[in-house]
């Protein structure tokens, strides 16, 4: 007696799960598949926190992160820089990834020199760059942040640059965003940077879905806004393009471009757990029949 | 001596240190000198893993045991950016400082190693992390089974993450008022409850336990009562 075709799925082969997995990730692409969002209580936190800072205030962007997680990280980190810059915030980037300068350089062509070109190097933003020693590289900025950088990522002192001359320690910064991918990232922000001055300055975090639950617990407090995946970073292009609109919307757009084929890939998901477990049902009465 | 009492001694006064900076003010600048040593020993670790890379993949290689092609591969990408970086071959030159060679921007894509890095790297690594939405599918037809009760709340929970983290959410149970007396049946009502109270609380017990732990463990390492990290069979002390 042959098995339903329900059981025999039990023996589907899995390279048609990997096909249904990439026409759902191929087909939204391609169509240019675009969904609504509507901005979470986290992405208005995030959004709110940044417009809180005052115009003209400094505000330091961590790049934490590297090209493995850029397709879901590097949407909120454009969105990011320009809600900062088109709130005409001084921008001071740093890495304490190794790969998270490369990072922060592109998002620096991409974003501020295409949509705000008026953005002078040196007296409204700066490139640290990467320093080893993860969150020690935090402790040390807490307290001495000339100690830890004494010149910025092409080895001009931080003397010259006006922006940085006069930074002491964290407490210049009136803001904090860390967008990572793991550690060292937003939680060691918190631990060791709020830690060592809580109302200093404010934190936001921007995280990858899988790391989510180890930044949660800071969150309102310690960290006033969290980005999470590419979902946080669409809402968050959302609030962000509603208020400071850009010529090439498609560049502060990636993350709701992104949202198409997560939703198939999501709705594939919930189909294969559906008929995986029917399959297992069908297989069990089967052999109880037998 | 050199290998048990030295590195006990540099121990317990780093860790004083730490522990004093944070209640006496003069000692901050004692903490900074031990942060800007342990930065430099983290970049002394990148030395040590690439010298552990050539020690795993040179061995692989030399008894030829299976995939030992790949090991070729990973040395001789591994040389390559290691010389084009270091040397900065084909940087494009610092109009400042034309003349210098080493002056020049080498992570610009005009440049050898910034081509490499835009090109082949960054495309490959992301290749990489997108091989796992594959496996995941098939771990999730596979493995996901509703088996006891554990599991059955387990694929519950997953369902409405997975709906609630896209415009499904909405177009499913958007509909329902938020300020009714349903509401706590729209998706994105259930996916805060899940992750910021649910999720938060089990994560906050989790993040206090490993504190206690690291305190603790922190501790023993200083007052030298935990030597686990030193070399095994080492002169005595």
């Amino acid at each position: 007696m042959s098995d339903s075709p329900l059981a025999r799925l039990n023996n589907l082969d899995r390279r048609w799960i990997f096909l249904a997995m990439g026409l759902s990730i191929a087909i939204p692409i391609l169509l240019k598949l675009r969904f609504p969002e509507y901005p979470g209580p986290m992405a208005r936190a995030t959004f709110n926190a940044v417009e809180a800072v005052p115009e003209g205030s400094t505000v330091l962007l961590s790049f934490d992160y590297d090209p493995a997680s850029a397709a879901e990280l590097q949407p909120m980190a454009s969105a990011l820089v320009h809600h900062c810059a088109a709130r005409k915030l001084k921008i001071v980037f740093m890495a304490l990834w190794p790969l998270g300068k490369k990072q922060a350089d592109g998002t620096i062509d991409r974003v501020l020199k295409e949509f705000h070109p008026g953005y002078q190097y040196g007296t409204d933003y700066v490139q640290l760059g990467f320093q080893s020693g993860n969150e020690g590289v935090i402790k040390l900025m807490a307290t001495n942040v000339p100690e830890q950088y004494k010149t910025d990522s092409s080895g001009t002192a931080l003397t010259s640059l006006p922006l940085v001359a006069g930074v002491k320690d964290l407490s210049a910064f009136k803001l904090v965003a860390s967008i990572s991918a793991g550690y060292p990232g937003a939680k060691e922000w918190v631990q060791y940077g709020n830690g060592a001055m809580p109302e200093a300055f404010s934190i936001v975090g921007g995280s990858t879905g899988v790391q989510v639950s180890q930044l949660l617990p800071y969150y309102p407090k310690q960290m006033e806004g969290m980005l999470v995946a590419v979902k946080g970073a669409a809402e968050y292009e959302m609030l962000v393009e509603q208020k400071y609109p850009v010529a090439k919307p498609e560049v502060i757009g990636q993350g709701r471009v992104r949202m198409g084929p997560q939703l198939v890939a999501h709705l594939l998901m919930i189909a294969l757990i559906v008929l995986g477990n029917l399959a297992m049902i069908a297989g069990r009465s089967r052999g109880g029949a037998r | 001596m050199l290998q048990r009492t030295v590195p006990i001694m540099i121990l317990c006064l780093s860790g004083a240190v730490m522990v004093l900076a944070y209640f006496i003010t003069s000692a901050v600048s004692w903490s900074e000198t031990v942060n800007v040593w342990f930065n430099v020993l983290a970049a002394v670790a990148y030395v040590l893993g690439a010298g552990n890379l050539l020690t795993v993949n040179l061995e692989k290689i030399s008894s030829q045991r299976p995939g030992w092609g790949y090991s070729a591969i990973t040395l001789a990408a591994f040389f390559f950016m290691l010389t084009v970086g270091l040397f900065k071959i084909g940087a494009v030159p610092d109009p400042a400082h034309p003349t210098v060679h080493l002056a020049g921007d080498y992570e610009t894509a005009a440049s050898p190693y910034g081509w490499m890095y835009d090109w082949v790297f960054s495309p490959l690594t992301s290749t990489m992390f997108a091989l796992l939405a594959f496996y995941v599918a098939s771990a999730a037809f596979r493995a996901f089974r509703a088996k006891n009760i554990e599991s059955i709340l387990l694929l519950g929970t997953a369902f409405i993450i997975l709906l609630a983290q896209t415009a499904a959410g909405m177009f499913l149970t958007g509909w329902i008022p938020e300020g009714s007396a349903f509401a706590f049946l729209r998706l994105d009502w259930m996916k805060i409850a899940i992750t910021e109270y649910i999720q938060t609380a089990g994560m906050r017990a989790i993040t206090i336990g490993i504190a206690l732990g690291v305190a603790a463990t922190s501790l023993r390492l200083i007052l030298g009562i935990d030597k686990s990290y030193l070399p095994k069979g080492g002169g005595a002390a």
